[in-house]
């Protein structure tokens, strides 16, 4: 497979990432490991004029915890990066756990998180934890910056509220306050196959009582989903098996999956039910250390 | 911004350097040279191979300063000035390394055709963990897709690398 011709720029910053990406607008792409772009484009889905590296900018590398902020993660760390960044196993190992869920070794080493997040591939693993983690995106264009809540950078399959010449250069978890989270990747192998479904819970104990609760779903709906219904059946309620399990089945009757190659819309539903509650014990179990 | 010449089509060529098994290669390159065909078809160093060339099978698995990635996803010139290891860069003055040597010993590879991909996620998984569980050489291997199914072998090689590794350097 050979890729059509293309001009590529190594711009030195991210402000002459978004010139050179404006400059071209609809003809150009910016490219950070590469490993969804590629694809794409030897399939002939894409064929841009002008690809803009960013991998390599030093300003979309760091993963740190900034007192009064929280974690920050460069749009530019790779899937590896972030599994083994020592910040995240200590503060949110779910979102170190998460990452080493995604495809295989040789693609966490070049996959960066912004990119995983720009696709907007539904059953994409780092935005249930992240959304679950109350995160939000800095976005940054010619015309200046935003800061959005992750949720709403997501606007429907492989689509998100990105212009042509905006980039997401980090994610901020703020100091939340949950004291447990998890990410369970429900997929036919092992190894290297996407989510059928995918379940993040993170959760505010206090005692046994939780105080906040977040579940979101993931590759059941054109967009990572919030199940707002369940979190707020659960919200101010004692630590209950039953009421996760009832949780469970809230859940499964908002996702909206899709029934194809790989499973059923009805099996994928089945799966949200029992993914949910085992989500909400392994944060709650987590919440309780 | 790299250098770069028009060509007559209008196309241009941009100057990379990149160390590929410790040797500097300077050459001019379209921008939509892939490394596997770089290291193939450039620099006719064919051990790497090209099998599903959407970063599935492993088979073009290189080490990019150190860490196993699939060339076929990977435009050359974005790794201008970086360190890339291929298959023909483990072995020595002539000496095999001491997973070449294991993967003969037991056999592993069968039409072989996977053999380079292992063989580099394996050498990186030693770099960084001289002593790896069974757990972790499998995990390792994940991105390498083997048709003849001959995992087991492979798994049984690199653990007995590792062991003699251990055992040689005392």
């Amino acid at each position: 497979m050979y890729l059509r011709d293309f001009e590529y720029y190594t711009p030195e910053s991210v402000e002459e990432a978004c010139r050179v990406l404006a400059e071209h607008g609809s003809k150009a792409r910016a490219i950070a490991g590469g490993t969804d772009l590629l694809v794409k484009m030897k399939n002939d889905l894409l064929a841009p004029e002008v690809l803009v590296g960013i991998g390599h900018l030093p300003e979309l590398k760091k993963i740190e915890h900034v007192p009064g902020k929280g974690v920050v993660i460069g749009a530019g760390v790779t899937h590896n990066d972030i599994q083994n960044s020592k910040v995240l196993q200590e503060k949110y190992l779910s979102v170190a756990e998460a990452a080493h869920q995604l495809a295989n070794n040789q693609v966490r080493n070049l996959g960066t998180v912004g990119g995983n997040i720009s696709n907007a591939v539904p059953s994409a693993d780092l935005p249930p934890i992240l959304i679950a983690l109350d995160t939000t995106a800095r976005i940054v264009g010619t015309g200046g910056e935003r800061t959005l809540p992750l949720e709403e950078v997501f606007t429907g399959p492989n689509q998100t509220v990105l212009r042509d010449d905006e980039l997401i250069t980090e994610f901020i978890i703020p100091d939340n306050g949950f004291t447990g989270s998890t990410y369970l990747k429900y997929s036919l192998r092992a190894s290297g196959a996407l989510a059928l479904v995918g379940v993040a819970a993170a959760v505010m104990l206090e005692d046994d009582l939780l105080k906040d609760v977040r579940i979101v779903l993931g590759a059941v709906s054109p967009v990572p989903m919030r199940t707002i219904n369940a979190e707020n059946m659960l919200r101010g309620k004692p630590v209950n098996t039953g009421l996760f399990e009832e949780a469970g089945v809230v859940a499964s009757a908002i996702c909206r999956p899709i029934s194809d190659i790989r499973a059923s819309a009805e099996y994928r539903m089945d799966m949200v039910r029992i993914y949910t509650r085992r989500a909400l014990q392994k944060a709650v179990a987590e919440g309780h250390v | 911004m790299a250098n770069f010449v028009v060509d007559k089509d209008g196309i241009k060529h941009y100057l990379v350097s990149i160390t590929i098994n410790g040797i500097l290669h300077t050459r001019m390159i379209k921008a939509n040279s892939l490394l596997v065909n770089f290291l193939r078809e450039d620099l006719d160093l064919t051990g790497t191979k090209r099998a599903c060339e959407q970063g599935d099978c492993g088979a073009c698995t290189v080490l990019l300063d150190g860490k196993p990635v699939n060339s076929c996803m990977i435009l050359t010139i974005s790794v201008n000035g970086r360190e890339i290891t291929t298959v023909e860069g483990l072995a020595a003055d002539a000496k095999l390394d001491i997973l070449q040597e294991k993967f003969i010993e037991h056999a592993a590879p069968q039409c072989g055709f996977c053999a380079p991909g292992i063989l580099m996620s394996a050498k990186a998984l030693l770099l960084n963990n001289p002593r790896p569980t069974e757990h972790q050489v499998r995990d390792a291997i994940a991105g390498n897709l083997c048709r003849c199914t001959g995992y087991i072998h492979y798994v049984e090689a690199v653990l007995d690398a590792a062991a003699s590794q251990q055992e040689r350097e005392g």
